[in-house]
């Protein structure tokens, strides 16, 4: 029987452990030295704010494995060696395979800022990460101001989680305005406004200098670059972004770039060996994506695609139309297809742009401005539906049809307010049409499955 | 490892654990629960109008100024902070005195009223004397041990249902629904039904007395309905009693079916029913300690389904009880009843076997079978030995350890008494006749889901957690599922914590209901395909 074993319980290694489980009766051997089980990565900041306890984000219970047979190794792989197709754990502890499946995930950017290694200082990635978090910042006693370093999703999610024990929270941006390089401008802004509102001391344009170490080796403060205004902090979270978890692959004779080099079979250049999830970068970007992509989805993705590949369909990775989403503090991203931010635009990109005159809502709608194509459409505060996107993104309807239907996506909660005939009276005024929204169909929205 | 895994324990913990605006109004509810207590321990107050007013009113405003300082001040938005640290919602140390106190209040009411103050023939004293002016104010007569539980339980609804109200401010279903069982608490269940009292003697009613009738409880969650002094009380009260006998037939077997169908079961079990009512409101803080585990779900099924067992039994053997024999008395005999419920029962099980056995669990299968067989043995040895004992218990037996287990223990100390310990809709999820009726049919036969927005699931667990009737939305969610699962009672909250906008509570065409959404999006539609392709 074929031995496969998959380094990394994340969500990429358990999506093709649980695949391949379906598909065939092969042995199933994960390791991990994170954890025993399974777990969200994407929820960890609940278990800081209470809202769960560990063990609830756990997708699955704890018989799940055995009775599924996936074996479950704990430890961390140290040297994989392709040619006795063998691995290290520990050091130590070898492990043959047939098949190998790397999915180590990332690990948090660390850009050679002095001071960087101080204790008190650290990332948000892993559950290390968060024990580590309960050291440095379990209370505000203890920790009395703490200062983000990087304005993207987890350091977002980092400020959220640190404010809901009261701590003060200076969150540096080197943009000048919040993730502005992946959002548009006007949405940006909204968040901006939203970040203050929970009083967070946001500093745009802010660049870290150095952290300052006390006596015992200890974070004491953080100078800024700009201005070297001293700030005194117990605690710096550099959320700079994440890299490949692929260090323990040197001298391996696996291709590595940024990350693992794979086709878009997921193989690497060694024969038998994948590599799937945020550790995987395509030789070459698929459509508009990233090389390397590390978002919860992809990883799934590129889980049931391996699956099928090492039980005998041989697959591409053909992800279809790109969909995420996030929140921030209180206001719920969804995205659907690509709308870029004034700096990554495209040529014959245009924009519609819509903000609620009150409330924390808005939407930014992508189109060709020649073939007045949809592109896509970043949504806040608003929930939309993902299968009527995916499906007007296939059937490359355009603008107009996106704005007349507008209502059929809408996914908020019943009784809620609907903004259609707002969002379709700007669009109007915007760009001279005289678009009138269609009542939401439930025959056309379930008509498409 | 990691040096830090032991740390939760020693340092995590959640900033003040109560402000200073929280103490005091902790302090004014308790001096309110402090008056009701002296007045149980007979500590005579003068004015008792007065003081139960005081009372009542010293309750409801510190309950209400302890979530204004909780929630007003906050943006909108999910307010879930800390719910694991605080001992009360974690099942810790305040948790367990919680549920000890409520356990003991429920033994007290049901099984020794006379600690309370009741008197039989002569004034009420302690808790129930203090309640006696506002019963007399409303339907003329002294008050009993339920009417001083219906008032508490109305002011538990109405001030934690404020609290509700401002903790899902952003939420306009879940405001809405609020509302909903609020209105119905104090209307149908503690006005209406005494001012119905007054009436009692009237020529209005054939100078008869109705009996005590909240209108939106249902057969079999009013186990009692059908009793023989109810039927008596109903029919000697003039068309308004027959209509009201009328409408309680009805809402069991046209009204409740038709609004599943349309809505799912949650517009009684979510806007309507007053345990949920009280499990919406004052047991919000408990909803996340329901136990998710696929063995509690096991469980759950055959418990339930029991107690509709039990139920169905019951009552057909007490109304039964009172029926003639003689047809020309009355249409309604003895054996056309037995035949008539062996008729409907046969035709329910013959229409699931036959279209919608595909959708059972092979368990599911046997405890159908096995749970027909049992009854209609019952009906059909009883038909044709005809003695007095229905169903190898004397009818009286049956009615009287139902309403002691299920009634009483089950629904009182067990449903509510325990909410810190198993979460706010122990009752609802594991003994509620009306609920397991309800969710068969929302199972098989109505347009109700809960929608998965296409492959946006993070699989955080924030909506299995929160599910106060245990299900694991998640595990659906996950793998591109809907949700359709016959004990969700559609109190929204899943959509509301999930913070990726993956769940919509929804009505829509039974077609395609539960797997056409299997797919989770973002894929190439041909693995998709493969993957399921189960």
């Amino acid at each position: 029987m074929e031995n496969i074993v998959i380094i990394g319980n994340g969500i990429a290694g358990i999506s093709a452990a649980r695949h391949i489980r379906k598909l065939s009766d092969k042995r199933i051997i994960v390791v991990s030295g994170e954890t025993d089980y399974f777990f969200s990565r994407t929820a960890l900041m609940y278990v800081y704010m209470g809202h769960m306890k560990f063990e609830h984000i756990q997708p699955y219970e704890n018989w799940f494995w055995e009775k599924n047979r996936i074996e479950l190794v704990r430890g961390y792989v140290t040297k994989v060696n392709p040619k006795v197709k063998q691995l290290l754990i520990d050091g130590s502890r070898a492990l043959h395979y047939d098949k190998l499946i790397i999915a180590t995930g990332s690990k948090p950017n660390k850009f050679g800022w002095p001071g960087q290694d101080l204790h008190g200082v650290q990332g948000l990635y892993s559950k290390q990460d968060l024990d580590l978090l309960e050291v440095n910042a379990p209370n505000k006693e203890v920790c009395k101001r703490a200062v983000i370093v990087g304005g993207g999703l987890i350091g977002i999610e980092l400020a959220e989680m640190l404010r809901s024990r009261d701590i003060p929270v200076t969150f540096l941006v080197r943009e000048d305005s919040f993730w502005n390089g992946v959002l548009p401008s006007g949405e940006s802004q909204m968040i901006n406004e939203h970040i203050l509102e929970h009083h967070i001391d946001l500093r745009l344009g802010s660049n870290l200098k150095e952290i300052v170490s006390d006596e015992n080796g200890r974070v004491k403060s953080v100078i800024i670059a700009e201005t070297g205004e001293e700030i005194a902090c117990d605690m710096v979270g550099l959320t700079a972004g994440v890299t490949p978890n692929i260090d323990f692959l040197k001298d391996s004779g696996i291709d590595l770039g940024r990350g693992v080099k794979v086709n878009r079979y997921l193989e690497t250049n060694v024969a038998d060996v994948y590599a799937i999830g945020d550790c995987a970068e395509q030789h070459e970007a698929i459509g508009n994506r990233r090389p390397i992509e590390a978002v919860w989805y992809t990883g799934r993705m590129m889980g049931e695609t391996v699956a099928q590949t090492i039980c005998g369909n041989k697959m591409e990775y053909r992800p279809g139309h790109w969909f995420n989403s996030a929140k921030f503090l209180d206001i719920e991203y969804q995205t659907y297809g690509w709308v870029f931010s004034e700096r990554g635009m495209k040529e014959n990109e245009a924009h519609f742009h819509w903000r609620h005159p009150n409330e924390k809502l808005c939407i930014t709608v992508a189109f060709n401005k020649e073939t007045s194509q949809f592109l896509g459409i970043n949504t806040f505060g608003i929930r939309m539906r993902h299968q009527v996107f995916d499906k007007w993104l296939s059937q490359e309807k355009d603008v107009d049809h996106v704005m007349e239907h507008l209502a059929d996506a809408n996914f908020d909660p019943e009784f809620y307010k609907h903004h259609e005939a707002d969002i379709v009276s700007k669009y109007n005024s915007d760009f001279g049409k005289s678009i009138k929204p269609k009542k939401k169909s439930l025959k056309r929205i379930f008509a498409m499955n | 490892m990691s040096t830090y895994d032991k740390s939760m324990a020693l340092t995590g913990q959640p900033p003040a654990i109560l402000s200073r605006n929280q103490k005091m109004a902790t302090l004014v509810g308790m001096s309110g629960l402090l008056v009701l207590l002296l007045a149980a321990f007979n500590v005579s107050f003068p004015n008792k109008g007065l003081w139960l007013t005081l009372a009542l009113s010293a309750i409801s405003a510190g309950t209400i100024w302890f979530s204004w300082d909780a929630y007003s001040k906050k943006l909108p938005g999910i307010k879930n902070d800390g719910v694991w640290f605080k001992s009360i919602s974690s099942k810790g140390f305040w948790g367990w005195i919680a549920g000890i106190a409520l356990t003991g209040f429920y033994i007290i009411l049901y099984f020794y009223p006379e600690y309370l103050g009741l008197v039989k023939d002569g004034n009420n004293k302690g808790i129930i004397g203090l309640f006696d002016p506002l019963s007399r104010m409303l339907s003329g007569n002294p008050a009993s041990q339920w009417f001083v539980y219906g008032t508490l339980y109305t002011v538990a609804i109405l001030a934690f249902g404020i609290k509700f109200l401002w903790k899902y401010r952003h939420n306009r279903y879940e405001r809405i629904r609020t509302l909903s069982v609020m209105f119905f608490q104090t209307a149908f269940a503690f006005i209406i039904p005494e001012l119905m009292a007054r009436l009692n003697g009237d020529k209005i009613l054939n100078g008869g007395s109705l009996p005590y009738y909240d209108l939106k409880n249902v057969w079999p969650l009013n186990y009692y309905n059908f009793e023989g002094y109810r039927i008596k009380a109903f029919l000697s009260s003039g068309d308004i009693g027959f209509a009201l006998l009328i409408f309680g037939i009805l809402s069991v077997f046209v009204i409740t079916p038709i609004l599943t169908y349309k809505y799912g079961k949650r517009w009684y079990c979510s806007w309507v029913c007053g345990c949920g009512g009280l499990a919406e409101t004052a047991g919000d803080a408990f909803r996340q300690l329901s136990d998710k585990s696929v063995s509690a779900w096991k469980v759950e099924r055959w418990v339930v389904h029991s107690v509709v067992v039990f139920v169905t039994l019951m009552t057909t053997a007490v109304i039964y009880s009172y029926l003639g024999t003689d047809t020309s008395k009355y249409w309604l005999t003895k054996s056309t009843f037995l035949i008539g419920v062996a008729s409907l029962l046969t035709l329910v099980f013959a229409w699931v076997m036959l279209f919608k056995r595909d959708q059972f669990q092979k368990d599911a299968i046997y405890g159908a079978i096995g749970y027909f067989v049992i009854i209609m043995a019952l009906i059909s040895f009883h038909f044709f030995s005809g003695d007095g004992n229905v169903f190898l218990f004397k009818s009286e037996t049956l009615r009287k350890s139902y309403s002691f287990l299920i009634g009483s223990i089950f629904s009182g100390v067990i449903g509510t008494g325990f909410y810190p310990i198993f979460g706010n809709r122990v009752w609802c999820r594991f003994g509620c006749p009306m609920a397991a009726m309800m969710g068969f049919q929302q199972r098989l036969f109505s347009r109700f889901r809960i929608t998965t927005n296409g492959g946006q699931c993070i699989s955080c667990g924030n909506c299995s957690t929160y599910c106060e009737m245990g299900i694991d939305v998640r595990a659906y969610a996950q793998k591109g599922e809907n949700i359709v699962r016959s004990s969700c009672v559609g109190c929204g909250i899943c959509s509301a914590v999930c913070p990726r906008g993956v769940l919509k509570l929804e009505n829509g065409p039974l077609e395609g209901r539960i797997d056409s959404n299997q797919v989770l999006l973002g894929n190439d539609v041909d693995l998709m395909t493969l993957v399921n392709n189960k």
